[in-house]
């Protein structure tokens, strides 16, 4: 499996990157960790005539946790996280969920950036990114602008991103209370067959505000207002669940693959946001 | 074909130049080009862990890394570990604890095992397993494995204790 032929560019700073980008729009595509794009390439699904190589643009990395608010640069390795002594204190789910994503040797490739960047329904990152209320930093010819992730996936791999613009930060306020990132999976390396991303706030026995979000149940990352809502002024009982549950199943859309037909799929999401909203409750 | 880069690399401690097509995959570069036959191609899609090396410090499949990325870099294969004259620990407990049956996989295995115990030089088992959940033995020799790679890490341990 031998990719198409393609000139390689290895710019040192971001100018560098726009401008190979302005020069050749959507013949050239920007290249993170390379786990995603690369195997698209070497079958030949995807053809990128020019590749920029992101590794040595300054200013794309670094973890920070200030003023109440995370920010991770585009170029943030899911290991990275995983290894982040603050991240994993100021927002534990960010770990919890990357520990879930691929193996040990993808996730020393795979970028925060490129995960959410990318698209693809299956990545883990978008459906976690929904839950947290995050913006993504765009920057291209005419400047930095700032898309919040809940309006950024129009469908599978169409995001809000245009074709001269590089996603190069994430950022969202420190979450508050419980939390839980539950995924499904038939393998290690595979995509979610449903996946959770729970927050929950809680407040003298009460739930006082509930984020659910849900992976690979639609064409984009599903951000369920309705299901938090549900569990709002409650006290989480199996019955106050149930009933998130229900509203969670009227805002999925998922497609019958090798997974599963969509009814296991319902399923299988329901059983997962159980499981991740108890959990999420016995944290907070 | 589009046009040749140069290329510098570190492999196994030994500086290598060449010319190559950016797209040339870095498995291919170590197998086809410098003879380093060590890391196999397996599922050539980034699952099977056949194809391990470590670059810049870095457990990654060789099969979805392009020679032009790794440009520059460092890269450690099973050949830099250890030789049938001087075995590395971890071979040699791979061989005592019977770590290998067909042996397809005990390269990329062992690789990916010297990260693992370098980043966490005691693990449990259950970390073991977790950490080495990008490499798949087809002849399923899972028990073996990890029980070789907890006893080189005993071993390891036991020498350092030793040294100091």
């Amino acid at each position: 499996m031998i990719p198409a032929a393609f000139e390689y560019y290895r710019p040192k700073d971001m100018e560098g990157v726009l401008a190979v980008l302005t020069e050749h729009g959507d013949d050239a595509r920007v290249l993170a960790g390379g786990h995603s794009l690369i195997p698209m390439m070497k079958l030949r699904m995807a053809e990128v005539p020019h590749l920029i190589d992101l590794q040595d643009v300054a200013g794309l990395g670094g973890i920070s946790v200030s003023d109440g608010t995370v920010r991770l640069g585009a170029m943030v390795t899911q290991s990275d996280i995983i290894a982040d002594a603050v991240l994993a204190d100021a927002a534990p789910i960010m770990r919890e969920a990357s520990l879930q994503i691929a193996d040990p040797q993808v996730r020393y490739m795979g970028t925060v950036g490129g995960n959410v960047a990318n698209g693809d329904p299956g990545n883990d990152m978008p459906g976690l990114m929904q839950c947290l209320d995050a913006t993504f930093t765009l920057i291209g010819p005419d400047g930095e602008r700032e898309v919040a992730a809940r309006d950024f996936y129009e469908s599978a791999y169409m995001t809000a991103r245009e074709d001269d613009e590089v996603l190069t930060a994430v950022s969202f306020k420190v979450p508050e209370g419980g939390y839980a990132y539950q995924k499904q999976k038939r393998k290690i390396g595979d995509y979610a067959t449903a996946a959770a991303a729970v927050q929950i706030v809680k407040e003298g026995g009460t739930c006082a505000r509930a984020s659910i979000a849900m992976t690979n149940l639609s064409d984009t990352p599903v951000y369920s207002e309705a299901a938090g809502a549900a569990l709002v002024g409650t006290s989480v009982t199996d019955s106050d669940i149930d009933a998130a549950v229900q509203a969670m199943l009227g805002d999925i859309d998922p497609a019958e693959d090798n997974r599963g037909p969509v009814e296991f799929k319902r399923h299988a999401a329901a059983v997962i946001l159980r499981r991740a909203i108890a959990r999420a409750w016995s944290r907070a | 074909m589009s046009k040749k880069m140069h290329i510098q690399l570190t492999v196994n401690g030994e500086a290598q130049e060449f010319l190559a097509e950016p797209r040339e995959l870095l498995i291919h570069t170590l197998r086809e080009r410098l003879n380093i036959t060590g890391p196999h191609i397996g599922c050539e899609t980034s699952h099977c862990g056949a194809c391990t090396v470590t670059l810049n410090g870095k457990s990654v499949k060789s099969c979805t890394v392009f020679v032009a990325q790794a440009d520059g870099a460092e890269i450690t294969t099973i050949e830099g570990l250890g030789n049938p004259d001087k075995l590395h620990v971890l071979q040699e407990a791979f061989k005592e604890h019977h770590g290998l049956q067909c042996g397809f996989c005990t390269p990329g295995m062992i690789t990916r095992a010297s990260k693992l115990l370098e980043e966490n030089p005691s693990p449990t088992e259950e970390e073991v397993r977790f950490g080495m959940a990008g490499n798949i033995c087809r002849c399923t020799g899972y028990q073996n494995i990890v029980k070789s790679i907890l006893a080189a890490a005993a071993e390891m341990s036991a020498s350092k204790e030793a040294a100091e």
